[in-house]
């Protein structure tokens, strides 16, 4: 099946949802059963097929999986030579299938929650064209083209935070439109300037990797080209102190806009360390680590102390975005093999927990028309089957074991403990026990979170509303799959760990010290 | 050479039971989905699915202990083949062959039997693969054996206690999933799994003892059991993880504790680890200064209380010392000393526990405060050496705990669901005979009178510290000798308060009580005669003859060769027993006597005036103090929470609203003031007023993000292009 899918299989998977895209500027706007057909049926197909070449790469077995797969490698532009290169491999597999999962779930829960004001046409189209970009970004293998893919991303998310926001959205758009920009402007310098450091033959990843290594590029350059894009990945993580972003747009955004952004459009950021930044400039990664540690877990402590000071259960759960990536970049700061396997366990993880968070908050929104978090309580009376959901998912949230938060944080505290030769252990030891506290901190916000909203009784202002009930058929199929998975790598971590460890050891290179973990 | 040090020998036990124990575990977590799927549907609302695999695991366990105890008694007094092999392989080593040897001691002549261990990969890092599995010994064949045994007596008695409940069906539920967890623990290969299993069992509690989570209070209990073994946590992890790369990138129990007795990793790093460990243990099973969330826990159902107390749970910290034994051996000097962190927090925990068990007038907590007194003494006897002794303690604990927890909810029961000692109950012996005379046995056992369980159990410790002329044990625990002599006399001494506010002199509550039914009394009988003979699988050999004592310690002790080099036993001393058991009955007496004179004046009372408090001062303090808990409460939720939650989260998010944010936004008006002076004074007087007109939607008074409300996408796009071409500018001028 390997051969059937080698040379288009990539393509057809990052264009299919344009090409539905497409077909729907055809249909008029007031078709709205139509629009969401071709929408979700465009997701769908692109998940089957999407689903089968991840099938047939899992088949490959682990010996394959670090080598990139189904590799399109064609001219594109040539003049600077930009190639139009793609390829899955162990690090991409994971996310695109968080990808190929999320999408078609958000598109389910549209089903019955198109956000005011309306218009399921064009909320619909920004969505594919998201997934295109998505998809694109965790296949390019060529820096100008995961550029491109990256920037694609951008202005769907703009146009779904400003025109289906609540009432600060133009407020949130642009600030998030702004802060991503800049840090893109600076990723593509540090691109540009890596291109032409390494005599300006080429973007590919493993080959600028390949040129970085046999080179002998100053220990300064290299540290500034990293520079630029630890600005330009750090801000879509978001890492403090670039995150102020983050709980504007989160909390200004449609249900759908917060729950891609959080499960996908984050990991990007990460993507982009694990993928670009240390592979090919491991020894600035190396001089990096200590900072990237240091605002990983002032990002895990802020984070939970903004979570703590607020009102709003949205905002809550956007900032504990702060801190969980805090988790992920503490374990990518480590250099180790344990502890950026942790990272892509730890996206996922926060992919499938707070995606679910935000569709949890856009359901209460949408029965109690607040999420002010004094006014609400008692949901386990109103709605029991929602209420355990969201306690479900606190405690996947706060990291407990046997559900899929424990196995990102962990094994990254544990990383912190012996970092990659280089950086000092000293200091990444007391990271260590800084990130431990968070744990507490993360305990503390979830569960007064959960103790304020679902237990106690209904307050007297929604005891008797009717438009309070438990979930709705468009709910179950849109959350059951996550739940399930969250349960599923909670017991079963290997497959994760299995599939991104032999790539992850692979592109470390040097970093990896013999025997450890 | 070979044949002289006999008592290195050691078996490989088999049988189908050891390596398929994860079928007990399995068991209730089957149940617990089946119940959540089905349970409502059913007609007894899912309590037959708990019952029915709770009473197979518990067979299960039984034949388990079975199979332990025969491949054990089977394998005495004769060499078997495999007993030869492993002398040969341990020959091999010297160190660990003279090792063995002198750890034989207290079990000479004893075929050990080996750690049965069955593994799968979990997952994987750098190439190497971390399990997950069962390791059976006798330590987990014996808490197999209490989880499933307290377990179901819970449930069964559950069906009496919460029936009719508004959540019964979920109560079993998570029932069936708190006894999974533990059993999941306590069958822990890896350290790894051991970390799951505990905050397992920890969520479990959280569900239970906020079950009912309409009232504030009672979520407020569940929230602070959870965040103050989340305290505890940080401490396990970090120590797991300190173990993890001293061992040599493993999360094998076994790998540790070889590695700790063989002095592969550092003194100084076994004593950060087992530090750190401490801290897990000291909120995990109660320990003073994180103890305070157990008297609160009491906020649950009594027969949570009581499985969260007996098997599951609070032991749980005092397990997994007891399952890296080597590591606080080392890592806390025990062996030669007088006094070390583990054995002073044991120590301090089972006086301050004590204490705070007089004043309470809710019967529940004085039998949390008990509790937490008892756990510091399984704790303390695991700081002085005596490892067996402490796992004998928590053996026979679950009997005689467990059937004074059921045994107060039956009280409750009759008394119209109130626990208060002083105002409704008092008389209850003629009313509930049943009830009375088991709770009169497990208190005596918790007292230890001989020949009652805790008697026992109690002794092994006291003689385990050392302290006592003749006993000789891994060291010389003056100290924490008093503390335990201490604790023996106010054990009995509140118990006797208890007994008389509960069932002697007069009844003081409203409405004739009445004795529970029979699947209430049934439990509490089977408990009761456990707390009489429990005690006996463990009496010395030197007062009852081989053929009878220490049977506990050969079954459920690890081979010598698991343990330190220089782990030895205790000798038993009569005539500490007999002044301990002198001492405990003289306290309960006294107080007994106090509490009679106290009630003989008015019967009736449910406040009595003239107590020792309001006639001395100090007394009346001391009292103070004992009543606000050592204003540890205070410090916990008023300063250390509330200033987190309040002053500390507040600073960090006005600091991003207005110090972060406000760099952003003026930056971003920067830019727009930047932008509108280029266009005012160089873009205007150079461009078609044409331009201007289209332009001047970005460029006009009251800044760009008031300006872009006007909702139209025209004006977002030019402002986009706009702010987009400024930090193109930027970064050319920066480039």
């Amino acid at each position: 099946m390997t051969e059937f899918f080698n040379d288009w299989g990539i393509t057809a998977l990052v264009f299919l949802p344009l090409v539905g895209a497409l077909l729907m500027m055809l249909v008029p706007a007031k078709d709205e059963e139509l629009h969401k057909t071709i929408a979700l049926g465009t997701t769908v197909i692109t998940g089957v097929l999407g689903g089968f070449m991840l099938w047939d790469f899992w088949g490959m077995g682990k010996a394959n999986w670090s080598t990139l797969q189904y590799v399109q490698d064609r001219t594109w532009i040539d003049v600077i030579n930009a190639r139009y290169f793609v390829g899955i491999d162990g690090i991409s597999a994971p996310l695109i299938a968080l990808t190929l999962l999320v999408v078609p779930l958000v598109l389910i829960y549209s089903w019955n929650h198109i956000p005011n004001p309306g218009n399921a046409k064009m909320f619909l189209i920004l969505i594919l064209v998201l997934h295109t970009g998505m998809l694109g970004s965790f296949v390019a293998q060529d820096l100008v083209l995961f550029f491109v893919f990256f920037e694609v991303v951008l202005l769907p998310m703009y146009f779904m935070i400003g025109v289906w926001g609540g009432e600060q959205r133009l407020y949130a758009a642009i600030k998030f439109f702004l802060f991503t920009l800049f840090g893109s402007a600076l990723m593509l310098v540090s691109f540009l300037a890596l291109y032409w450091v390494t005599g300006g033959t080429t973007f590919s990843i493993p080959g600028l990797a390949d040129q970085v290594a046999a080179g002998d590029i100053a220990l300064g350059t290299q540290v500034a080209i990293f520079g630029g894009m630890f600005l330009g990945f750090g801000i879509k993580v978001p890492m403090f102190p670039f995150h102020t972003w983050l709980p504007d747009a989160h909390t200004q955004a449609p249900t759908q806009g917060s729950v891609i952004l959080a499960a996908v459009l984050l990991k990007l950021g990460t993507y982009g360390f694990v993928r670009i930044a240390i592979p090919i400039l491991p020894e600035a990664a190396v001089e990096w680590a200590p900072w990237i540690g240091l605002l990983a877990v002032i990002g895990i402590i802020y984070g939970a102390l903004g979570c703590l000071a607020q009102t709003d259960m949205k905002r809550l759960i956007a900032f504990s975005s702060v801190a969980h990536m805090g988790y992920v970049m503490l374990g990518i700061a480590t250099l180790t093999p344990f502890g950026i396997n942790a990272a892509i366990f730890g996206m996922v993880a926060h992919g499938l927990i707070t995606g679910m968070l935000f569709f949890i908050a856009g359901s209460v929104k949408d029965r109690f028309h607040t999420l002010e978090i004094k006014r609400l309580g008692g949901l386990l009376v109103q709605a029991p089957k929602m209420g355990w959901i969201l306690g479900f998912c606190t405690m996947a949230s706060l990291g407990l074991p046997g559900l899929a938060g424990f196995w990102g944080e962990f094994p990254a505290i544990l990383a912190a403990y012996s970092p990659a030769e280089g950086i000092s252990t000293t200091l990444f030891r007391v990271y260590m026990v800084i990130a431990a506290l968070g744990t507490v901190l993360a305990a503390g916000y979830l569960l007064w979170l959960l103790q304020r909203t679902a237990f106690g009784t209904p307050s007297e202002e929604f005891a008797d509303d009717p438009e309070i009930v438990d979930m709705h058929a468009s709910e179950w199929i849109a959350w059951l799959p996550l739940l399930v998975l969250i349960v599923f790598f909670g017991f079963l971590p290997g497959i994760i760990f299995d599939l991104t460890d032999g790539t992850v050891v692979d592109r470390l290179g040097s970093l990896v010290a013999e025997g450890s973990p | 050479m070979l044949l002289a040090a006999g008592a290195s020998e050691t078996f490989t036990p088999e049988s189908w039971f050891f390596d398929n124990a994860w079928t007990i575990p399995a068991l209730p977590c089957a149940a617990f989905i089946l119940i959540l799927l089905f349970g409502k549907r059913l007609p007894y609302k899912g309590a037959e699915i708990g019952i029915a695999s709770v009473v197979t695991a518990l067979g299960l366990a039984i034949l388990t202990t079975g199979a332990w105890v025969g491949e054990y008694e089977s394998h005495q007094g004769s060499h078997s083949a495999e007993a030869v092999t492993q002398d040969v392989e341990l020959a091999q080593d010297t160190d660990s062959f003279e090792i063995a040897a002198d750890a034989g001691e207290g079990g000479e002549g004893h075929v050990k039997a080996e750690p049965v261990v069955r593994k799968l990969d979990w997952l994987s890092s750098n190439g190497k693969s971390f399990g997950i599995g069962t390791l059976v010994d006798g330590q987990s064949v014996m808490m197999l054996l209490v989880v499933t045994f307290i377990s179901t007596l819970v449930h069964v008695y559950s069906t009496d206690y919460v029936h009719g409940d508004r959540r019964f069906t979920h109560y079993f539920a998570f029932l069936s999933l708190f006894t999974s967890a533990m059993l999941f623990m306590v069958l822990s290969a890896t350290t790894l799994q051991l970390i799951v299993g505990w905050e397992l069992v920890g969520v479990c509690s959280f569900v239970l003892i906020g079950h009912w989570w309409e009232e504030k209070a009672n979520s407020d209990a569940a929230m602070k059991a959870f965040l103050t073994n989340r305290v505890g946590d940080i401490g396990l992890l970090i120590g797991m993880t300190i173990l993890f790369f001293a061992a040599g990138n493993t999360f094998d129990i076994l790998d540790i504790n070889d590695a700790a007795i063989n002095g592969e990793i550092a003194h100084s790093t076994l004593t950060w680890a087992s530090i750190c460990l401490m801290a897990a243990v000291m909120s995990k099973s109660g320990q003073f200064i994180l103890h305070t969330w157990l008297p609160d826990a009491m906020a649950g159902p009594t027969p949570v209380s009581a499985l969260i107390h007996a098997a599951t749970m609070v032991v749980a910290g005092v397990y997994m010392v007891g399952r890296l034994y080597p590591v606080f051996w080392d890592g806390m000097s025990i062996a030669g000393s007088s006094i070390n962190l583990m054995a002073l927090i044991g120590g301090i925990t089972c006086v301050f526990g004590g204490a705070l068990a007089f004043v309470q007038r809710d019967i529940k907590k004085v039998l949390a405060y008990s509790t937490v007194s008892q756990l510091g003494y399984m704790v303390m006897a695991l700081g002085v050496g005596a490892w067996t002794a402490a796992m004998f303690h928590l053996f026979t604990h679950a009997f005689f705990k467990a059937c004074l927890f059921l045994g107060a909810g039956s009280v409750s029961h009759a008394c119209h669901h109130s626990f208060d000692m002083k105002a409704d109950m008092g008389g209850l012996r003629k009313y509930m005979p049943t009830t009375h005379k088991t709770f009169l046995i497990a208190s005596g056992a918790l007292a230890g009178i001989p020949p009652l369980a805790g008697f026992w159990s109690k002794d092994e410790i006291l003689a385990g510290t050392g302290g006592w002329p003749g006993t000789n044990g891994n060291g010389t625990y003056y100290i924490i000798f008093a503390m335990g002599m201490l604790t023996a006399a106010m054990t009995a001494a509140y118990m006797a308060r208890t007994i008389w506010l509960t069932f002697y002199g007069d009844y003081r509550g409203h409405e004739e009580p009445h004795e529970s039914g029979k699947r209430i009394t049934v439990p509490l009988m089977i408990l009761a005669f456990l707390a009489v003979v429990a005690g006996f699988f463990n009496m010395p050999s030197q007062w009852v003859g081989d053929g009878l004592g220490l049977k506990f310690e050969q079954w459920v002790e690890p081979a010598g060769t698991r343990l330190p080099g220089n782990f030895t036993h205790a000798k038993p001393s009569i005539s500490l027993a007999i002044v301990a058991s002198l001492l405990a009955v003289a306290a309960g007496a006294f107080v007994w006597n106090y509490y009679k004179k106290l009630y003989a004046k008015d019967p009736k009372a449910t406040e009595y005036t003239d107590g020792l408090a309001s006639r001395m001062p100090l007394a009346a303090s001391a009292h103070k103090v004992l009543e606000e808990k050592y204003y540890l409460d205070h410090l916990y939720t008023d300063t250390i929470a509330a200033g987190t939650k309040g002053p500390l989260a507040r600073a960090a998010y006005w600091f991003n609203q207005n110090i972060l944010d406000g760099i952003v936004d003026g930056a971003g008006k920067g830019s727009v003031g930047l932008g509108r002076f280029i266009y005012k004074y160089i873009d205007q007087g150079t461009i078609d007023a044409t331009v201007n007109q289209t332009a001047a939607g970005a460029g006009q008074s009251g800044g760009i993000l008031r300006r872009v409300q006007s909702g139209k996408i025209r004006q977002y796009a030019t402002l986009m292009f706009g702010a987009a071409a400024v930090l193109v500018a930027i970064f050319m001028a920066a480039v």
